[in-house]
């Protein structure tokens, strides 16, 4: 019998041992913990698309009267959707509808992006397609382009509209600053091109994530539904995209990339200087995975058996260990300071470089932690690179 | 598919203590090697989807990981002309083919031609270059670069420099039969180089299209010892059975003499660390301590004049972690190996002597940057040779050994898992081939028994044998 099989029936008696208790959940089974993650995740995603409706808003408004307050309106709702987006990526990296065969993440959150395929930089103002009238602004023809000849050059998705709204980041001590001014004929060559290819990508990332939500309704004969009747195939999904997250992508992508090279360029939102909310709503959507608990952008919580739960019927120990390097990884990335780019920058000693790599060591234990988790859980190889 | 063998005992942990050491080389003793993992027990991931070339060897300890991130980061990185506000990066060119390593090994994978929808081909070539030369031997004996243009034609320059030129690909289908009536047609490309940037090439120029290889395994095949090829060229010469396979000797900038050639379609490169930094330099315009000049002829001015992102345009410690990351890249596990027909496609593998050049398996000596790679059974299907493949794969080209006949036995591993991760199924040096029969047709020379053997093959066998090499 295997562990799991051990839990199904463990999962029957620990219903009426564990009615009293108030931090495990009364049905542990595997079932139970997929159609909770089924669960959290659509409400995730359902989230992150209310954020990105109001971008949408936003971005419309600015563009049919473009003025410095607008912009800012739409670089709020930009952060804002990103609070969402973050906590998602913790279901990426088993081939889900986000990043599965015809999954969307390339058009979606694609960087570092190489900014002279989008727009003019410094030292070039005729470059990238917003300045080359004979190029097609659609979203077939955007689509098409995307990370075409290249991995950088990302033409779609979260960090294309970044550039859109804030431009390169050339300063110390802040972020990118292009002038609401880009946006106004007359003032900026090619404002009208620029006017309709923010729209457009804005209403791309709408439509994308509008497929990978519906792909987790529920109800739906969609991803979901054979999802949550997998069994030990869909507990390994889970864990491999907590234990790919934690290490290969945030730890490894993100973090130590950056501090090995100290280039601003390697940030992950590097024109808004957002990367230390990145790291912090990655951080967080592993704990709200793990401990099967999340709180909705309206401020609802939602809780129900979770990981933590089926491995703790296998060995408390364990899970309590990942409970509290999770808890512990939260807290350090939460230390980080802004921006980003100027905490990585210095030698070992620097105070903003200790912050940072407090949070890649605290990954690296928790995904130690993971693996054992998975183990208890009787997954004897759970792929944590990226 | 879950494996359960020792090989969790590395996840994410360092190979450090002797007892530890000690069950490596155990459970990698050829009696327990298997063959579901051609990456040997530390270089082999169970991925088959559009990552499955791009994953770190699950053997790695958790610096040697940290390392692979961060070489796999600068093999996407775009490169800029310099002078740029991103000085990290700059220094691309002055002439070159592509701007960064990952546009042409797309996901680690496999190149292929430009479309030709009507046997013309309507794009530039990124992912296939063009090598150039003229009759002759250069100093460190290997080819003579063409004297205008180099050693390779780049067809995309920085502003204010010319591109070398143009490349068009006409092809011509050639129709034939196998045994039993069914039809084929196999496709010759012709090479036309135009809108020459700097005069007339020379009348004698020598052209060789090379497609970019998929990047698995690499360190593992470093490991196999030369001894071991050697002995397989000496096996082929007893066997008397009209194969022939010889080493080629190549210059090594990094050893500075010449040692076995392994790497590049004719074997005409010996190291990865040489094949990095030569990559850098002649695709990228990406100078290095080993490659310290721009790539610029005598007679291309606007090339010598143009202005450089320092000297060199990488640093050690970069290329290094560039060269570790193509050295340490998985080889996907097996596809169903069990699979009835696969196992007759093996059988008849055998049969038709594919075996003698496609040498299945190896096993691994010391590697003197990666020592997790010693002793492991691995599975490429090569023997690393020279072999004459007949007038019509030649490119008549010279390189190093190798004659303009003969070609590199490439590694057959992972193959199965182009068209997942590039979306194509173009095979061979300059990816002629639009399927694995095409490949096999197009065997001649000194592999001509095989190909005689696979067109009377019964429409099943075949279907068999293909199946087989998609497993691998």
């Amino acid at each position: 019998m295997t562990a799991l099989q051990r839990a199904f029936r463990c999962g029957i008696a620990l219903t009426f041992a564990l009615a009293l208790s108030p931090t495990t959940h009364a049905d542990t089974s595997p079932r139970a913990v997929l159609e909770h993650y089924a669960s959290l995740v659509e409400a995730n995603y359902d989230d992150t698309l209310a954020g990105i409706r109001e971008l949408q808003d936003a971005v419309r408004s600015f563009v049919a009267a473009p003025s410095e307050a607008g912009l800012q309106k739409a670089r709020a709702a930009w952060l804002e959707g990103r609070e969402w987006y973050g906590q998602t990526e913790a279901f990426r990296f088993y081939g889900g509808p986000i990043d599965g065969e015809d999954g969307p993440e390339g058009l979606i959150n694609a960087w570092p992006l190489d900014e002279a395929y989008i727009d003019y930089v410094e030292g070039d103002a005729n470059a990238g397609i917003i300045n080359n009238r004979k190029e097609d602004i659609s979203p077939d023809r955007l689509n098409e382009l995307n990370e075409r000849g290249g991995e950088e050059n990302v033409a779609t998705g979260w960090h294309a509209i970044e550039f859109l709204l804030w431009g390169q980041d050339r300063s110390e001590t802040g972020p990118g600053n292009r002038p609401y001014t880009d946006y106004l004929d007359g003032k900026a060559a090619n404002a009208d091109r620029r006017r309709l290819y923010l729209i457009t990508v804005t209403d791309m990332l709408a439509a994308e994530l509008e497929g990978v939500a519906k792909a987790w309704r529920n109800g739906a004969d969609n991803y979901r539904a054979s999802f949550v009747a997998s069994g030990t195939e869909g507990i390994q999904r889970m864990l491999t995209g907590l234990g790919t997250l934690s290490r290969g992508e945030l730890a490894g992508e993100r973090m130590e990339v950056a501090m090995d090279t100290q280039d601003q360029e390697d940030e992950h939102s590097c024109f808004s200087d957002n990367t230390h909310r990145d790291i912090v709503a990655n951080a967080k959507g592993i704990q709200n995975v793990w401990e099967g608990r999340y709180r909705t952008r309206a401020g609802r919580i939602i809780e129900g058996p979770s990981l933590k739960d089926l491995v703790a019927a296998q060995d408390a120990s364990v899970a309590r260990t990942v409970s509290q390097d999770i808890a512990n990884s939260v807290a350090l990335a939460e230390r980080i300071q802004a921006p980003f780019d100027r905490e990585i920058i210095g030698d070992d000693n620097s105070p903003g470089r200790k912050r940072v790599q407090a949070v890649i060591d605290a990954l690296k234990k928790q995904t130690d932690a993971l693996v054992e988790a998975a183990r208890a859980l009787g997954i004897t190889r759970l792929n944590t690179s990226v | 598919m879950l494996l359960h063998s020792a090989r969790h005992a590395w996840a994410g942990k360092p190979v450090r203590n002797a007892a530890c050491a000690l069950l490596t080389a155990l459970l990698t003793f050829p009696a327990l090697a298997d063959h579901r993992l051609p990456g040997g027990h530390v270089g082999s991931i169970d991925d088959h989807g559009k990552n499955a070339f791009s994953l770190p060897a699950p053997g790695l300890n958790d610096e040697q990981k940290t390392t692979f991130v961060i070489g796999n980061s600068f093999f996407k990185k775009a490169w800029v002309a310099a002078p740029a506000s991103t000085t990290a990066r700059d220094g691309l060119g002055p002439h070159f083919i592509a701007r960064s390593c990952g546009a042409c090994h797309l996901l680690d994978g496999r190149g292929a031609p430009p479309p030709a929808p009507q046997g013309i081909s309507t794009e530039q070539p990124m992912a296939l270059l063009i090598r150039l030369s003229i009759p002759g031997r250069a100093a460190d004996g290997g080819p003579l670069p063409e004297p205008s243009y180099g050693g390779q034609f780049n067809n995309d320059a920085i502003p204010g420099v010319k591109p070398e030129g143009k490349v068009l690909i006409h092809y011509d289908e050639l129709p034939g039969q196998y045994a039993d009536g069914e039809a084929y047609s196999l496709r010759k490309p012709r090479y036309t180089l135009t809108d020459l940037g700097y005069g007339d090439l020379h009348p004698k120029v020598q052209l060789s299209p090379r497609v970019a290889p998929h990047m698995v395994g690499l360190g593992l095949l470093e490991a196999i010892p030369e001894a071991t090829v050697l002995a397989h060229a000496e096996r082929q010469k007893r066997e008397g059975k009209g194969i022939a396979g010889q080493p080629n000797r190549v210059w090594d900038a990094y050893a500075n003499r010449h040692i076995l050639g392994r790497f590049g379609w004719k074997a005409n490169v010996g190291s990865i660390a040489h094949q990095t930094g030569g990559a850098f330099h002649g695709d990228i315009g990406i100078t290095s301590r080993h490659f310290p000049e721009q790539d610029c002829m005598p007679s291309q001015q606007d090339c010598l004049a143009a202005i450089e992102g320092g000297k060199p345009e990488i640093d050690d410690r970069r290329l290094s972690q560039v060269i570790f990351y193509s050295q340490t890249l998985a080889v996907p596990t097996r596809r169903e190996p069990d699979h009835p027909e696969v196992k007759r496609g093996e059988v008849l593998f055998h049969a038709g002597q594919c075996a003698s050049c496609h040498v299945p398996s190896h096993v691994t000596g010391p590697h003197p940057d990666i020592p997790q790679y010693a002793a492991q059974t691995i599975w490429p299907y090569t023997d690393l040779l020279l072999h004459d493949m007949g007038e019509g794969l030649a490119d008549h080209r010279p390189d190093f050994e190798a004659s303009g006949r003969q070609w590199r036995t490439p590694p057959l591993w992972g193959l199965g898992l182009i068209k997942t991760v590039n979306g194509h199924t173009t095979l061979l040096h300059d990816g002629r081939a639009r399927d694995f029969a095409e490949a096999i047709l197009w065997h001649d020379g000194e592999a001509a028994f095989s190909q005689t053997y696979f067109r009377t093959l019964s429409k099943t066998d075949r279907a068999a044998l293909i199946r087989f090499l998609e497993s691998l």
